[in-house]
């Protein structure tokens, strides 16, 4: 199952994804679930969470990064949780509000 | 009500003096996320699915149209234009950023708000009766020891580090709107046999995980000992209350496994050592306090108001307002009028910057500025002139603030849920609005008073488990799934619902409640409510026909 | 680790003259030890009878009542904090103040965090383990930062309750 990991901005509070190239020492976030570093495998996963971890204890721009599973759908990708779903769409009774309004992400 | 005098005023300010600086240590990294969490929840700010949440209190359920302007303004400024009324009286904001919310406390504290211990394992928003100081048959503003009980909880030193969070709720009628009973510490006002006005002090009443009704461990405390009383018990849960695991932690957990004798005696040994000491209240204090909940000027009118009369009989929308949102009020020519915030097709509990400013505005106009929150997440206008009722109804219809159903079925107490929160297991405000919408306001009259309350998660924030339908959202293998109880209620006859079978999906779950309500339907007898039904015949007729089974 | 002491003007920084001793470690011929409470409990007329003070450490789950016969003879009585969210310690220091009458240092040991300093000294601790304390002034600012307290406690300060009653 592929993963990508995900976490709230510290000032925003808003949801991040950590993004493709990001590495120890050049960590990017960003703000659509299509930016994503994607793991293929849970070796990988747990690799692109320390690194966001390592960068969430130093760098004070995001906290609380996790992994959650993700497919494609369509080209596009996709968290498989609902709960996930909701994270990077907003809430599904006010749909003006949140990442779905602002550009999908997801 | 309570107006700050400049030691309330000092407080409040240097708190948010405290918090911007302790933001800015985060922001600068001098301060790890995990040392920080305890202080932002200490000033209400979680953070939640979308975005942080910043809980403002409103203490003990009562605002001023001037506060309530500031809310409607913070939501314009600083969130998106709206705010959720809680089940504890509190107002929460779904989007502000945390480099923002120490401006948000500055402006809170201009009109002597907070969000104080709206988080955290320490005692939260004292809450109370949403009619108190109008409805009949009250013993005494049970506010004035609200508010001494916020002052005494305000940063104390000694349980700011409580094992979990604690809940106060006090009331001064025996009609208990307060859900007194399902808190940590509940009390009721009450006179002893000479008539001097004290409390009857209920312990260990809780939802969530393991819900209890609360056991009383003092049938009368004089009001001279209210704050001993208080420490004593806090001292007591403090030191006993479990650490080690989370869902043990809450002071219902530490009476039932302490027993309720052994945990009395303890409470009653340590009050013992202390309840002569500095926490005796002068009655200079005592009186000070309810001083600023003296009844305000009420006019001389009569009770008969004839244009109510007259509109009721020609006009069937302000008849149902009357009928449904419209309480008895203590004195002669006035009434208690309830604003429902349970529109069709909006999320129980959420108003607008708009309507927010228009229930202030209504406030000035019609009941002395004053207005109060209630736990079933609508909003109250204390005091207003019988004879002003068809105005105010006029000028509600225009705000769309008019809903006749304060009681009734569409009347639901609901959790964010899934929504926003980020302890939820399943989204809550759709399914209450499914139900809402399939019951017209008529079928709604016929059905009557009755309390569905939906948590999306085993924390209860949504109060299921004292519903006269409860529903629970859980995860069940990666779906949301609801689960069905009946027969709860928080009131002074307070009871835990019993879960009625197997769960439903979100598709399914409005047919359930359907078939409940068509049951009741056809067995009532001679004007029974619900829950008087229920109470009757038990869970077995509801089961049959939602199951098919026996 | 800073052994901090409360002072009228904020804190100052002290040497800790007191050893902390393990369980099984030797007892010193001289000089201030802290002791656990069991090792108290199970040494007491040896470490009471020798040269030097003495001290207890309580551990979270360890109420100060248990020293109640003792406290005369004990110089200084610490509280840990197995985790700075586990406050039992605040009751307890409140305990061997205004209960107990104790008049010896109070000291908070483990984790002890900046943020609760103001806490722990309307408490009575008198002193404090701080890990990672960068300057003297912040012990100061977080005591100092909220000017009104309404609570009474052992430590005298004037409450909104006293004040408005002009006492």
């Amino acid at each position: 199952m592929s993963q990508i990991v995900i976490a709230s901005g510290l000032g925003s509070g808003r949801v991040v994804f950590l993004a493709k190239g990001s590495k120890t020492g050049a960590v990017a976030w960003g703000g659509l679930i299509e930016v994503s570093e994607v793991a293929a495998d849970d070796a990988r996963a747990a690799e692109l969470l320390a690194i966001a971890e390592a960068d969430a204890a130093t760098q004070n721009e995001v906290v609380e990064p996790y992994l959650i599973d993700v497919e494609d759908k369509g080209g596009q990708l996709r968290p498989t949780k609902y709960r996930e779903v909701i994270r990077c769409l907003g809430p599904t009774v006010r749909e003006d509000l949140g990442k779905q309004a602002e550009g999908t992400s997801a | 009500m309570y107006r700050y005098d400049e030691h309330d005023h000092a407080l409040v300010q240097d708190r948010v003096t405290q918090f911007r600086r302790q933001v800015e240590r985060r922001m600068a990294g001098e301060i790890s996320e995990e040392q920080f969490r305890p202080l932002r929840l200490m000033n209400g700010l979680y953070l939640q699915l979308h975005a942080y949440m910043l809980r403002v209190a409103i203490p003990y359920g009562t605002l001023d149209s001037r506060q309530m302007r500031k809310l409607a303004y913070i939501s314009r400024r600083y969130d998106k234009g709206y705010g959720h009324f809680t089940t504890r009286q509190n107002i929460q904001y779904n989007w502000p950023k945390l480099e923002e919310t120490p401006d948000i406390l500055a402006e809170l504290a201009e009109v002597e708000m907070h969000a104080i211990q709206t988080s955290g394992n320490c005692i939260r928003n004292v809450t109370s009766d949403q009619y108190a100081g109008a409805a009949k048959g009250e013993i005494e503003d049970p506010r004035i020891w609200c508010e001494i009980a916020r002052q005494w909880s305000t940063l104390h030193p000694e349980f700011s580090f409580l094992p979990r969070k604690f809940k106060i709720a006090i009331t001064g009628c025996d009609n208990d709107r307060a859900a007194v009973k399902v808190h940590d510490i509940g009390m009721i006002m009450k006179r002893d046999a000479s008539g001097e006005v004290g409390f009857e002090v209920i312990v260990g009443g809780g939802l969530g995980r393991t819900p209890f009704v609360g056991k009383t461990i003092r049938e009368f405390l004089p009001k001279e000992h209210f704050l001993s009383y208080l420490e004593a018990i806090l001292r007591v849960y403090n030191q006993l209350g479990r650490r080690d695991n989370k869902y043990k932690a809450r002071i219902k957990v530490t009476l039932h496994e302490t027993g309720k004798e052994e945990f009395t005696r303890l409470v009653e040994e340590e009050w013992m050592q202390i309840k002569d000491s500095t926490l005796k209240l002068p009655k200079e204090e005592v009186d000070r306090i309810a001083k600023h909940f003296e009844p305000p000027a009420f006019k001389a009118v009569p009770e008969v108001a004839p244009t109510v009369d007259a509109r009721a009989a020609s006009d069937a929308g302000f008849a149902s307002w009357l009928r449904h949102n419209i309480f008895e009020h203590k004195t002669q020519g006035y009434s208690i009028a309830n604003i429902s915030v349970k529109p069709m097709g909006e999320a129980p509990g959420d108003a607008t910057a708009e309507q927010m400013d228009a229930m202030a505005d209504l406030a000035d106009e019609f009941s002395f500025s004053e207005l109060r929150v209630t736990h079933s997440q609508n909003v109250v206008l204390p005091h207003v002139e019988r004879e002003a009722l068809p105005a105010l109804y006029d000028k509600l219809v225009e705000a769309g603030l008019a809903t006749a159903n304060l009681g009734l079925l569409s009347d639901i107490i609901c959790c964010p849920g899934l929504d926003y929160c980020a302890l939820a297991n399943a989204r809550s405000i759709p399914i209450a609005m499914k139900i809402a919408e399939r019951f017209t306001p008529a079928k709604q009259e016929e059905i009557g008073d009755l309390q569905i309350k939906i948590s999306g998660c085993i924390n209860a924030c949504g109060h299921h488990h004292v519903g006269h339908i409860g529903i629970l959202g859980v995860d069940r293998k990666g779906e949301e799934h609801y689960q069905v109880q009946l027969g709860g209620s928080a009131t002074e006859e307070a009871a835990l619902g019993k879960i009625l079978g197997r769960g439903f999906s979100a598709d399914e779950v409005v047919e359930v409640v359907d078939k409940i309500i068509a049951t009741y339907l056809d067995i009532r007898e001679d004007g029974e409510e619900f829950i008087e039904t229920f109470r009757r015949v038990g869970q077995t007729p509801f089961k049959e026909r939602v199951y098919g089974t026996a | 680790m800073a052994l901090l002491e409360r002072r009228e003007d904020g804190a100052a920084e002290i040497e800790d003259r007191f050893t902390r001793l393990g369980d099984e470690d030797a007892l010193p011929g001289s000089g201030g030890v802290l002791v656990s409470f069991s090792r108290f409990s199970a040494e007491r007329e040896a470490l009471l009878a020798r040269d030097g003070d003495l001290g207890v450490w309580l551990d979270s789950n360890e109420s100060p009542t248990e020293l109640a016969d003792d406290l005369d003879r004990l110089a200084v009585v610490a509280c840990n904090f197995p985790a700075f969210n586990d406050g039992r310690a605040f009751s307890y220091a409140r305990l061997l103040r205004e209960r107990l009458g104790f008049k010896g240092e109070v000291r908070a040991i483990g984790e002890v965090m900046l943020e609760q300093i103001a806490f722990m000294v309307r408490s009575g601790f008198s002193t404090f383990e701080l890990k990672d304390l960068k300057e003297l002034d912040e012990f100061k600012r977080v005591c100092d930062e909220v000017r009104v307290v309404y609570q009474p406690t052992g430590d005298g300060r004037q409450t909104a309750l006293q004040r408005r009653l002009g006492s």
